[in-house]
């Protein structure tokens, strides 16, 4: 506790001494200015250069509450007085920055009334930097170690300070950019708080209207969204199902091909299969055209709308719910249907009475991940959507069309958000409800039956079609980056590729170089952050108690069922003014990849910690090592496989997410999901097409360099691993998550 | 070995603790004293509280109320890294990303001892647990009596003031069982460690601790010497639990100076002189204090008691008879001396009950 | 419910790949109507015989048959046998009265009679009154009991344990044990027990077949087994045993002279020749006794005394080796340390043949 204290009243005192504490926007390296000017200059000058330099008087707390934790920690006081300094200093200093920060900014005082009380302020702050950020932060790991010192947290820093910043970290960058946007949904067009305002344009008919029943064009987006949803959701369960059957029961030689479908849509952006089906479908599409010089019949639009949109969503999303099903097959007990057939059932009996009743749950679950999947897609729509509008991409519109309506644009997240959460309630659940995998101490070996001739029938005739169709969509799609004009001159080309990377003189004069290098640079930083935090915060939720872990752990668990969109639009809304000034940097896209994936990497750290048994890291409590140590030297080197997982999807989802970034990019931290769609939306197919083989192409070598260092790190997860006959052929767990 | 003595066994003392899940009590006003130097068992039936008392006193739990002291101190404050308490688990909890060596020396490098010292203590502990020279296997590579071993090596090495030994048997198979507590017995008497072991198996506890005490719904319900509690049990609870006890429900009836208890039926058991008598008691007396004769005459004149063999079990040692007396059903052990002449499912038989051993008991 | 049948093994064989034998040639038979326990450390090919007879493995070599019908190809629906599995295997999405009725229900049975079928099942294991709850609400020994009721609706010919008692707590298995063996009486069905619990096959059983690395080890009434184990495997792990050297001088073609020091004893050889030879001692066939004591057979010291409630177990140091002994309580009770002597007789002790140069 007294070094946490320590080192945290260094860390906060040397910020607040040599960082800058405003944004710089040509970084801190580069200060113009000679010698040691700079630490008193307005703009680049450190928290003590602008208090004793700038008179900024409100920066005081940065200087002194350090200043009091450090001398807390020195001298020799006893241990509850000095946790109560930590509590007071750390706690203090972070609040009135905080409360300065948000005082006083471009104009002042924010609010009349703090002029009132202040009077006049004839200074101005932009965004914080460096030294603006570090502050606070060292000066909440003060207040975790004042907190511990107090009897908190088992009276354990460590624990502390990880359980304190990651709800900072979640106050900051999920619920305060929601709580704004649900703000602004009660906010008219003049930007003043008007109740009327949410349920005006929630009554908008464009939302609502039932009118295509009654052969009007088109329905209301909110019954576009939950149709497609829901088709999604049961489309992608059924042939996920069949899938899953196949390869864990079927006895295919199969299974580890139909095994890499899982890797697709980890490593593609999920819009190019809707750029897949365009390419045969759309109006210069091979069927299209085929179908007019061949038969004269004119097949036209149909794909763009409820159609196309379906179709894509069902081809990305189907190896989705394949990966979950595939887990909910496996861990079903054998035992329990070789109990059914030595009580006479034939097996199919007992594929309808045991297998399908015990699958119900995770059937469930599959469909609301389809479901939610469908909503949060934006690529897919906006590619394929025409006419047919859903939430996802009306809400794009609001915020970049003509009207740029932010209080629609807030009143449609809502929407969205609030459909998300029901179902990841709902999800929440089912699961919760104990699963009927793990009953029963001690298992039985057993041996799954075989599917039942006409259920293996079935999902054969379902399933490899399917399959067949997904790779020719991924072949199609691919090629088309390789002729010359799709639809009217299918010579091969490298033009695309060349156009797209071109090296000529020593310089990087292609059109997608600097989309790709940004979106490369981008994943990178973000990757290590997200997986840290995630296995961080696992360790924090499956092992550690204190009050207020669970409602921490939902509302990170929460963030997952935020559409990207909504997220999207959240963090143009709150990080667009001082003190937190980052809309336009590449700071906001990483702390967006970061909060995003978060969930992810945790929810993959849960599991993986779950294999882990409490007792080793008890084992190690009791033999004198406290949290941090349990953690260093017990759970992270077991967990390596996991964070090396982590890591990598948590960079090849940055990679591929282009719903939340569309609306945080500008020209000069363009991503190349986001040129794709540009170039897709102008029709210049090869280019995008171009660029998103790169992407893939970059991702499966990052995926097979991981599996390569995770294959062979396979150590034994379990302290005791009970000999068990398996049936040949099936690992645990897919390709990553 | 001497490297592993413990430094001076200290006692522990559990002080009217309280525990609750929720609304449910695991542990109720549970007071303790555990003498220096002891081998002491919580032994109960799974779900009786005795692993959630032995978490507490490593440091894993907290109580609502009550306190725990070890070697005099009061650690009820303290987490588990600060209480200098060893402890073995069920599953033995190896790192399995670390060599047998490296689990072992790991306590004592969170100790921050010299190399060398750690060096010479890790060896010291995995020559008293037999295991020199498999210090660079990994625990995935040994037995489970190994694993279990190592996971013992691993505690002692530190030299805690208390072992705690958390039904560390369990995962071994009947055969070794047998073998690994005689083991720990001979080990804990070697290191003059205080011990403290749960398991729901009495033979165990019987076989290994030199005091037992017996838990139940979350209260401790006697403490004592195996000895004590099998021919002096406080309640029906331990006589049940502790070895196999017949108990009937009956009246307790005087005559004079002369007490006797009467069951259903009408027969009656003269009862020993002096003993107490409780409220509501019923009569308990062990299989073998119990003989069995054929009907009819008894040599040694003593009253007999006519029953129908309704099954019996063959127990190796012993052939436990199971007699049909009125409703009741009379467990009697008699000793096997090879060959036949054993009585037969459904016939008759007198049981010779030895009234000087007999005990009434409150239920 | 009188249609208890034979179980019969005939060289069966059972790999599992190239490498691993599970089950070796083994031959066997289990008389209608008993109950016959397979016993043997983990690993020895008991489960796996259990699984064969209920048609969950099929063997590579060699005949099963059951009531004299040949069912080694049948799929376990067709065999007439059910099974009460080591984690019970109950339909956690089934109350308990479904679970129970579930083998009539999908044999087609009209739903009234399954019902009634059903709860007469529950009944007879006691738990009248649960038909409505979820397995998942009961406890471990009544998840047990509604296990056997779902085996016994079926009233088959022969029924399956697979170590049914090894999830439940000491007390609970013996009174399960006394239970299951009471309801193999009363229905008269045949019964195959594995177990790996020596106490539990002993009690239980009315033939034993032990187990030992995919082949039988030997097979008789538990008494037989108790008093004449056919190897040193056997004597340790059915009870427990001391092997002492001894030598041996044959007198007729029954019985031979044993010496153990100066001792002597008759038993019979068992076939073994003139010569060193091994006698098995189980430990409470031992009388401890004062050193001067004119029966003293063996004399030694007390290394080890331990109390077990109504026994006390002894280890004493002999010139034979370490001798482990069991006798009661009461009477002449040494400490450790003390010198004593030890004395048996015929009773408790037997020559092992071939443990000599073969016992591993």
């Amino acid at each position: 506790m007294r070094a946490a204290g320590l080192w945290s009243s260094l860390l906060a005192l040397a910020a607040a001494l040599l960082l800058p504490w405003y944004l710089t926007h040509d970084g801190i390296a580069a200060a113009p200015l000679a010698g040691l000017a700079w630490l008193s200059d307005p703009d680049f000058g450190p928290g003590a250069g602008q208090v004793l330099a700038q008179g900024r008087w409100w920066l005081l707390p940065a200087l002194l509450a350090p200043a009091i934790g450090l001398l807390a920690a020195l001298l020799p006081l006893p241990r509850p007085a000095r946790a109560w300094f930590f509590l007071l200093a750390g706690g203090l200093g972070l609040g009135l920055l905080v409360a300065q920060g948000y005082a006083i900014g471009v104009q002042g005082w924010s609010a009349p009334w703090l002029e009132a009380l202040f009077g006049p302020m004839e200074d101005r702050q932009f965004g914080v930097g460096w030294g603006g950020a570090m502050v606070p932060a060292a000066l909440a790991v003060l207040f975790a170690a004042g907190l511990a010192g107090r009897g908190a947290f088992r009276g354990d820093a460590f624990t502390a300070t990880v359980a304190v910043c990651i709800a900072l970290a979640i106050a900051v960058f999920t619920a305060m950019p929601l709580v704004l946007l649900l703000g602004d949904a009660f906010r008219d067009a003049g930007g003043a708080l008007a109740a009327g305002a949410l349920f005006s344009r929630l009554a908008d008919d464009r939302l609502w209207s039932l009118g295509c029943l009654a052969g009007a064009p088109r329905c209301g987006v909110v019954w576009n969204t939950l149709l497609l949803g829901a088709l999604v959701g049961a489309g992608t369960t059924a042939l996920g199902l069949a899938f899953a059957l196949l390869v864990v029961r079927g006895r295919l030689r199969l299974g580890r091909p139909l095994r890499w479908l899982t890797v697709l849509p980890i490593v593609t952006p999920p819009f190019i299969l809707g750029l897949g089906l365009i390419l045969i479908f759309g109006r210069s599409g091979i069927v299209s055209l085929a179908a007019s010089s061949w038969f004269g019949v004119e097949l036209g639009r149909w794909i763009y709308g409820l159609p196309g949109v379906l179709l894509a969503q069902l081809f990305a999303f189907t190896p989705i719910a394949f990966l979950v099903l595939i887990g909910v097959v496996e861990g079903l007990s054998p035992t329990l249907e070789e109990a059914s057939s030595t009580l006479r059932a034939t097996p199919r009996d007992t594929f309808r009475t045991v297998t399908l009743p015990l699958l119900r749950p995770g059937l469930a679950n599959a469909f609301l991940l389809g479901f939610v999947e469908s909503m949060a897609d934006f690529g897919n729509p906006i590619v394929l959507g025409g006419q047919f509008g859903v939430l996802a991409t009306e809400i794009f519109f609001a915020v970049v069309g003509a009207q740029a309506d932010a209080g629609r644009a807030a009143t449609l997240s809502l929407v969205l958000l609030a459909m998300a959460l029901g179902a990841f309630f709902l999800q929440r659940r089912l699961t919760a409800r104990k699963s009927y995998v793990s009953i029963g101490g001690k298992g039985d070996a057993g041996l799954a039956p075989p599917l039942p001739a006409g259920v293996r029938r079935l999902c054969l005739a379902v399933a490899l079609p399917w399959a067949g169709l997904t790779v020719a969509l991924y072949v199609l799609a691919i090629s088309g980056g390789f002729v010359e004009i799709w639809g009217r001159d299918h010579t091969p080309t490298l033009r695309h590729m060349i156009k797209a990377f071109e090296i000529s003189g020593g310089q990087l004069t292609g059109l997608a170089w600097n989309s790709v290098i940004t979106t490369v640079t981008l994943a990178a930083i973000s990757a290590p952050i997200t997986a840290a935090l995630g296995i961080v915060s696992a360790w924090l939720f499956s092992r550690t108690r204190f009050a207020g872990r669970g409602a921490l752990e939902f509302a990170t668990m929460l963030t997952f069922a935020v559409p990207g969109t909504v997220i999207g639009v959240a963090y143009l809304r709150a990080f667009n003014l001082p003190p937190l000034e980052l809309a336009g940097t590449g700071a906001i896209i990483v702390a967006c990849f970061v909060f995003r994936n978060l969930p992810v990497g945790l929810r993959s750290g849960m599991a993986a910690m779950a294999q882990i048994d409490p007792s080793l890291d008890e084992a190690s409590h009791t033999l004198g090592g406290g949290g941090a140590d349990a953690f260093r030297r017990v759970v992270l080197p077991l967990l390596r496989p996991a964070i090396m997982a982590g890591l990598v999807y948590a960079f090849v989802r940055a990679m591929t997410t282009i719903s939340a970034v569309i609306f945080l990019v500008t020209a000069d931290t363009e991503l190349a999901t986001v040129f794709i769609v540009n170039r897709v939306i102008n029709g210049d197919y090869g280019l995008a097409i171009a660029v998103a083989v790169v992407l893939i192409a970059l991702m499966i070598v990052m995926l097979g360099l991981a599996q390569l260092i995770v294959g062979r790190r396979r150590i034994g997860r379990r302290a005791a691993v009970a000999p068990s006959i398996q049936p040949p052929g099936v690992q645990p767990g897919g390709a990553v998550a | 070995m001497s490297e592993l003595l413990a430094r001076e066994p200290a006692g522990i003392r559990v002080e009217g603790v309280d525990l609750s899940y929720g609304a449910t009590r695991v542990l109720k006003d549970v007071n303790l004293e555990i003498r220096p130097g002891e081998f002491f068992a919580f032994l109960g039936p799974s779900g009786c509280g005795k692993t959630t008392l032995l978490r507490l006193i490593a440091g894993f739990n907290a109580a609502q109320r009550g306190r725990v002291l070890v070697g005099g101190k009061d650690v009820s404050a303290l987490p588990p890294w600060k209480r200098d308490v060893g402890m073995v688990f069920q599953s033995y909890a190896l790192w399995p990303h670390m060599t047998v060596r490296r689990n072992v020396a790991f306590g004592l490098e969170e100790r921050r001892l010299p190399r060398a010292e750690i060096a010479t203590r890790v060896e010291a502990a995995l020559r008293l647990v037999g295991l020199d020279g498999m210090g660079d296997r990994r625990p995935a590579q040994l037995s489970g009596g190994q694993q279990q071993r190592v996971a013992l090596a691993r505690t002692v090495a530190v030299r805690p003031q208390v072992l705690l030994l958390d039904e560390p048997l369990s995962n071994l198979d009947a055969r070794l069982r047998v073998q690994v507590r005689r083991e720990l017995r001979d080990l804990q008497q070697s290191l003059r460690l205080t011990t403290v072991f749960v398991t729901h198996d009495q033979e165990e506890a019987n076989t290994v601790c030199d005091r037992i005490a017996v838990m139940n719904e979350g209260a401790v319900q006697q403490v004592g010497t195996p000895m004590e509690l099998y021919d002096h049990p406080a309640n029906l609870f331990v006589a049940g639990f502790l070895g196999t006890a017949n108990i009937v429900p009956g009246t307790v009836l005087r005559e004079g100076g002369a007490a006797a208890f009467e069951v259903a039926g009408g027969t009656r058991i003269p009862l020993p002189p002096g003993l107490a008598v409780p409220e509501g008691a019923r009569l308990m007396f062990r299989p073998q204090d119990v003989s069995l004769l054929p009907p009819g005459s008894d040599p040694a004149g003593r009253r007999l008691i006519e029953g129908e063999v309704a099954h019996r079990e063959f127990l190796g040692a012993s052939m436990r008879y199971g007699v049909r007396v009125g409703g009741a059903e009379v467990l009697v052990d008699v000793p096997h001396t090879g060959g036949e002449g054993h009585l037969q499912v459904g016939g008759r038989a007198a049981l010779a009950l030895d009234a000087t051993r007999v005990k009434l008991l409150a239920g | 419910m009188s249609r208890a049948a034979e179980v019969r093994f005939e060289r069966v064989w059972k790999r599992f790949g190239a490498e691993s034998v599970a089950v070796r040639g083994v031959s066997f038979t289990v008389p209608a109507g008993t109950l016959c326990t397979l016993l043997g450390p983990s690993g020895c090919g008991k489960t796996t015989t259990l699984r064969m007879i209920a048609g969950l493995e099929y063997p590579s070599e060699g005949r099963v048959l059951i009531g004299g019908r040949d069912v080694s190809a049948l799929p376990p629906a067709e065999r007439d046998v059910s099974m009460v599995f080591q984690s019970y295997a109950l339909f956690p999405h089934m109350t308990v009265l479904e679970n129970v009725c579930y083998g009539l229900t999908v044999s087609r049975r009209p739903k009234r009679e399954a019902m009634e079928a059903g709860r007469a099942a529950l009944d007879s294991v006691g738990l009248a009154g649960f038909e409505a709850r979820l397995p998942s609400e009961l406890s471990g020994g009544q998840q047990q009991r509604v296990a056997v009721a779902r085996a016994l609706v079926l009233e088959p010919s022969v029924l399956l344990f697979d170590e049914p008692l090894s999830n439940l707590d000491a007390r609970l298995r013996r009174k399960m044990r006394e239970e299951i063996r009471d309801l193999q009486q009363r229905l008269g069905v045949t019964v195959v027990y594995v177990t790996h619990d020596q106490a539990e096959a002993l009690a239980i059983s009315d033939k034993i077949i032990v187990m030992n690395q995919a082949v039988i080890a030997q097979e008789g009434t538990p008494r037989e087994l108790y008093a004449s184990p056919a190897s040193a495997f056997v004597a340790g792990f059915v009870g427990e045993a001391n092997r002492i050297p001894a030598s041996l001088r044959r007198l007729d073609d029954r019985d031979a002279e044993v010496s153990i020091g100066k001792a002597r004893l008759v038993l019979p050889h068992r076939g073994l020749p003139d010569g060193p030879a091994e006698l098995a001692l189980r430990p409470e066939a031992i009388t401890l006794l004062t050193p001067a004591d004119p029966a003293a057979m063996l004399e030694g010291t007390v290394s080890k005394a331990a109390y077990l409630g109504g026994v006390m177990e002894y280890t004493v140091a002999t010139p034979s080796g370490e001798v482990f002994v069991v006798s009661p309580s009461a009477g002449f009770t040494p400490a450790s340390g003390d010198a004593v002597a030890l004395s048996f007789g015929r009773h408790g002790a037997a020559l092992l043949p071939g443990s000599l140069g073969t016992a591993a």
